[in-house]
């Protein structure tokens, strides 16, 4: 079977299980959304101001939703060994990671679907004219946040406080992806809306360095 | 014995030359004055703690490859003096900025960088502790070990087209760069000095961390021993003696 096939089938299984129960989603969303909220009342900006802060708080609170959303990857396989059974499976161990990435992928990317407009109603920020660009910018983030996210999600499955733990790892490794993915939404943002070029290429960069990574290292990730 | 004695006598000397060179050879600075000498304790920090977190990258690499359990020994030892090493850096630096800058602390390229070195490498460690299995550990934290060197070079090229305050490169820097050669040659004795105090304690943690493995092993055998023997009565006991 290829990569690609056992992935996708992989991704299958996670999405079916998810949307049985819609737990991980329906969490996320809201955490996210009470970071939003918070946001204001610590705050409280005016209209120019939540322009020039807005993407930040932004990207904080999906990186918050992501360290919280990514620990039950593989953390949901420890209940019955299940992950187990997917090393028995006959697919490649990357195969097992890209589609719990895809997975992932899929759910904060939900949450974003959600979030983004009742951040722009919240704080009069206006994306008409720009959401191609800025969808364009939040899949190359929320792609860094879950190649290394997922990734992390087994290092730390087997630890003790692996709920605590997860964004411990995480966060610092995503301090350059927060930099880039917040000066590149900022340029959407700005009076003269212009896509920078640089940010968005660092972005890719970041995500290519670490599925890379992921990809050389995923047989020692995933070994008993 | 003797030799680990006589070794301690001339590191301990040399490092006492070093302070002492530091604090009155080398030359006044034009603008900055005896504060600038804070300079040879905190450029040859940060110099040995960058080298130790490659060694731990290299440790990690050397342990997936042929996963020997010495190289998982060697990167929590250079993880630990480079940690240390880095935490001198943090501190010296807001001493010397404070005066010469106007404050403590700025979010320039450099500064942010270490801070995030220093994050990731204590999350490196704290991992190591929240990981049981041996074996487990050993790979678990490889990877981390791996992905938070991969992103040293991304933090810095990110903070550096973002902001950045440090002077640019005066040590092996561009044109226009260079140190007086008394500097230079004072500079040169403290990076000798702190690595002389370094490299044995990080020996000295290799050694301790081999012995540790050991004992473990000990630990695992007799375990699983006592509970062959016990096993019609306590299956599976034991739990976590400190």
């Amino acid at each position: 079977m290829t990569t690609a096939r056992a992935a996708a089938i992989l991704l299958t299984k996670e999405l079916r299980l998810e949307f049985r129960t819609r737990e991980l989603l329906n969490t996320t969303v809201i955490f996210a959304l009470v970071v939003v909220v918070l946001f204001s009342f610590a705050f409280n900006p005016t209209p120019e101001e939540s322009r020039r802060y807005g993407p930040g708080l932004l990207w904080i609170a999906f990186l918050f939703a992501g360290s919280l959303m990514l620990h039950p990857s593989f953390g949901r396989e420890q209940a019955n060994n299940t992950l187990d059974a997917l090393r028995m499976a006959p697919v490649s161990t990357f195969a097992i990671l890209l589609g719990k990435m895809l997975a992932n992928f899929i759910f904060l990317s939900l949450a974003e679907v959600v979030l983004v407009p009742v951040f722009a109603v919240l704080y009069n920020v206006s994306l008409a004219g720009v959401v191609g660009r800025l969808i364009l910018v939040l899949i190359l983030g929320t792609l860094g946040i879950v190649i290394t996210g997922t990734v992390f999600s087994a290092v730390s499955a087997h630890a003790r406080m692996r709920e605590l733990l997860l964004p411990l790892l995480l966060l610092p490794i995503l301090a350059p992806l927060l930099i880039a993915a917040v000066e590149a939404t900022a340029s959407l943002l700005a009076d003269q809306p212009d896509l920078d070029r640089t940010w968005t290429t660092f972005l890719a960069g970041f995500d290519i360095v670490f599925l890379t990574a992921s990809w050389l290292l995923c047989d020692f990730l995933l070994e008993e | 014995m003797k030799a680990r004695i006589a070794g301690t006598a001339l590191i301990a000397a040399l490092v006492v030359f070093a302070g002492y060179a530091a604090l009155y050879i080398a030359p006044d600075e034009r603008t900055m004055h005896e504060i600038q000498r804070v300079f040879y304790f905190h450029l040859p920090a940060w110099i040995t703690s960058f080298t130790a977190f490659t060694v731990v990258f290299l440790a990690n690499v050397a342990y997936l490859l042929t996963r020997r359990p010495q190289w998982d020994s060697l990167g929590v030892a250079a993880a630990e003096v480079g940690v240390a090493c880095c935490t001198i850096g943090l501190i010296t630096g807001p001493l010397w900025a404070r005066p010469v800058w106007g404050v403590w602390w700025t979010w320039d390229a450099r500064l942010t960088t270490t801070f995030i070195l220093w994050l990731l490498y204590v999350s490196y460690l704290l991992l190591r502790d929240l990981l049981e299995d041996p074996e487990r550990r050993a790979t678990l934290s490889a990877v981390f070990g791996i992905f938070a060197y991969l992103d040293v070079p991304l933090v810095y090229v990110s903070n550096r087209l973002w902001r950045t305050q440090h002077p640019q490169p005066v040590v092996l820097g561009g044109q226009g760069s260079g140190l007086d050669p008394t500097m230079g040659k004072v500079l040169g004795l403290c990076v000798v000095a702190i690595f002389g105090v370094m490299i044995p304690i990080l020996m000295d943690r290799y050694r301790l961390e081999r012995l540790r493995h050991e004992l473990d092993e000990l630990r695992l055998e007799v375990e699983a021993r006592t509970s062959d023997s016990n096993s019609a009565v306590t299956p599976g006991s034991r739990k976590d003696t400190p």
